[in-house]
């Protein structure tokens, strides 16, 4: 009877605990996504005057602002193929091959990690002027390329260190050949390690503000935009992209999750 | 044994180097009757997983060849070979049914979905799996995975059966019940089983006939009570079961009777291909080692016990003998022996085990000479 009033009070504790927890988390993006459907059209855009969509349908006549969200996209794809591509080569590459100063190559990948974005910007700034590369889209897959990669390789290199080698012999043990196996047996199962490597490069690229800051030239990305949008106050069209933004990563990360739980019962 | 049998591999003359100096199998020569159970046994590193990868395809021979039914396949991938393999650490794929890990093989032989179902659910059955699937292998115990590895391996009814330490993981009391189980299936399948292992006991129980490995040189090759009874080597001899080991030169010849002398005195035992002078090895089980309180008739090696224990139903004695080597007497616990005092060590003379030990005469020879010493003796 005691032990169980005693759970009970812990109970109570707890999910006064866990609300707290997750107002903090939740409570700005209410902000945004009610201040998102304001009707106010004084700024600060904060006191509330009654429901509209107005913002929303202001945001598709934004030109400017859905030229960049165009952008950010193309640049976030194109980010994402690359980095994924040269990411896992390189991942499966240094799991299966053994050569001449492995261990310094495997150090020196933490350092576009670590460095500060404005150093990463910087002297990606300075490479490309350099070599003369023009600043724009190009540069900037460029520059999103390069600092993906990393957590693309770190990503598959979580699954390579559970991947047992011997699966691809037991494959050709059985009478598949080099190519067969590696698409029946080595890429499934490295599959999701790159894919959330891809998935990472993808949202790294997507609201990178520093590094593209420095690199952009005259193309504007989504991120820059609103950096730029805000200087007068978060007018609400901005709010009602966040909340289109907000809606489209939560579509992605359920499909993901769903997809992921899905590949994890049997590995 | 040999002679009315099929061989169905034949190892010749296989050396294995890795890097230029590491040699990990000697001149290897082995054959492999059809349907019969031949365990590779042999401290860890001598080259067993070697030899075993050699004959899959997955590792090259430095030099020599290997004959599958009289067919060198030297130039076949792992893939064009006839031969399946159960691996250590099951290799099972993580992203497949059981089912599907079963029926990989004969889908990669693009059988029919119809035959392929057929097939997989005898495999099943066969390893008691039955029901199982749907599974996939994170949802299975070690014995269960071991099972459907053996299954997947199976299924294309290979010649030969490769198994490398295939119970190594699991637990005693799983591992005794899956060698009784490893031993149905192999007579019952009548599949070559060409079985790894480190563990004597295991491969006591299980094999037709063990090959004995020491630094990737092929000591013996014999039946388990041969290799037990009559070890061809010193290694051997010390390497199956425990044994009390004499080494000295052959001073008497009497029929196939052999006295020897060696540090603490004269000693007998039985053989027939030995030579007057010869240096030999002379190997005694502890449980045919006899004792006496005084002096005996003929031969004995004079000792003081030091030492008695027991461990459960046997007791060990140690003897300490003239030239500080300790010998081991065992018996049935309740039979008394004496725990101190100077005891009379002695034995029959066919249960010695006399070995030859020339060959190492002979190496320590030409060691000797080219590093520049005199022949000795
Ligand atoms: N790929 C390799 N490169 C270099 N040396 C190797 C390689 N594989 C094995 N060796 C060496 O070859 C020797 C024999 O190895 P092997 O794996 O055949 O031993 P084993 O008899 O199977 O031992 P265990 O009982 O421990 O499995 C060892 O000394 C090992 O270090
Ligand atoms: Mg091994």
């Amino acid at each position: 009877m005691k032990q169980k009033m005693k759970k009970n009070s812990y109970g109570v504790v707890g999910k006064i605990y866990c609300s707290l927890i997750y107002a903090f988390l939740f409570l700005p993006i209410v902000v945004i996504v009610v201040n998102s459907f304001n009707a106010t059209t004084s700024k600060p855009y904060l006191s509330w005057k009654g429901f509209t969509f107005d913002w929303y349908l202001k945001l598709f006549e934004n030109e400017e602002l859905l030229q960049s969200f165009q952008n950010t996209m193309i640049i976030a794809v194109c980010t994402t193929i690359m980095a994924t591509i040269v990411g896992t080569l390189a991942a499966v590459g240094m799991y299966k091959y053994k050569f001449r100063g492995k261990s310094t190559i495997d150090a020196l990948l933490y350092i576009p990690v670590v460095i500060p974005e404005i150093v990463l910007g910087i002297s990606l700034l300075t490479l490309f002027a350099k070599i003369s590369i023009p600043r724009g889209m190009f540069s900037l897959i460029l520059a999103h390329t390069t600092f993906s990669i990393p957590y693309v390789i770190f990503n598959i290199r979580a699954r390579l260190s559970r991947y047992d080698n011997s699966i691809e012999e037991a494959s050709m043990d059985l009478g598949a050949n080099r190519l067969k196996t590696f698409f029946n047996i080595t890429l499934p199962v490295l599959a999701p390690g790159i894919a959330g490597g891809a998935l990472l490069a993808f949202t790294l690229s997507i609201d990178d503000v520093i590094v593209s800051y420095f690199t952009n030239g005259q193309t504007m990305t989504l991120p820059l935009k609103v950096m730029e949008s805000i200087k007068s106050g978060v007018s609400p069209d901005v709010n009602a992209l966040s909340v289109l933004i907000l809606i489209g990563t939560a579509l992605l990360v359920v499909l993901t999750q769903s997809g992921i739980l899905k590949g994890k019962k049997n590995m | 044994m040999s002679g009315d049998k099929k061989v169905i591999v034949e190892i010749k003359n296989i050396n294995k180097f890795y890097g230029s100096t590491n040699q990990v199998v000697k001149d290897l020569n082995l054959e492999i009757y059809e349907g019969e159970f031949l365990t590779l046994l042999g401290p860890s590193g001598c080259g067993k997983t070697t030899t075993l990868r050699m004959i899959a395809g997955f590792e090259e021979p430095t030099s020599g060849s290997i004959l599958i039914e009289g067919q060198n396949i030297e130039n076949k991938e792992p893939f064009e070979r006839n031969i399946n393999t159960v691996f250590q650490s099951y290799a099972l794929f993580p992203h497949m049914t059981i089912y599907d890990n079963i029926a990989y093989g004969l889908k990669m032989k693009k059988a029919k979905k119809d035959v392929i179902r057929t097939r997989v659910m005898e495999m099943l059955e066969l390893v008691q799996l039955g029901g199982f699937e749907k599974r996939y292998p994170s949802q299975l115990s070690g014995g269960q995975k071991q099972r459907v590895a053996i299954a997947r391996a199976l299924i294309n009814q290979p010649r030969v059966l490769l198994l490398d330490e295939p119970l190594g993981a699991l637990d005693l009391k799983l591992r005794k019940q899956m060698q009784l189980e490893l031993k149905r299936l192999q007579r019952k399948l009548n599949i070559t089983f060409i079985y790894v292992t480190h563990d004597q006991e295991e491969a006591l129980s299980m094999s037709d006939r063990i090959a004995i490995l020491y630094n990737g040189v092929l000591e013996q090759v014999a039946q388990p009570w041969e290799i037990y009874e009559k070890p061809a080597t010193k290694f051997v001899a010390t390497f199956i079961g425990e044994t009390n080991l004499f080494e000295g030169y052959v001073s008497e010849i009497k029929d196939n009777e052999v006295t020897a002398v060696i540090e603490s005195g004269i000693i007998q035992g039985e053989g027939d291909t030995f030579e007057l002078n010869e240096m030999i090895a002379v190997s005694v089980r502890p449980e045919r080692m006899k004792y006496s309180l005084s002096p005996v008739e003929g031969f004995h090696l004079e000792g003081v016990v030091k030492e008695q224990v027991y461990v459960g139903s046997i007791l060990k004695t140690i003897v300490m003998i003239g030239n500080g080597n300790e010998i081991r007497i065992e018996r049935l616990a309740g039979e008394s022996l004496p725990a101190e005092g100077t005891v009379y060590l002695y034995w029959e003379s066919k249960d010695a085990k006399l070995i030859h030990t020339a060959d190492h005469v002979f190496y320590q020879a030409i060691e000797n000479i080219q590093m520049g010493r005199e022949e000795p003796v």
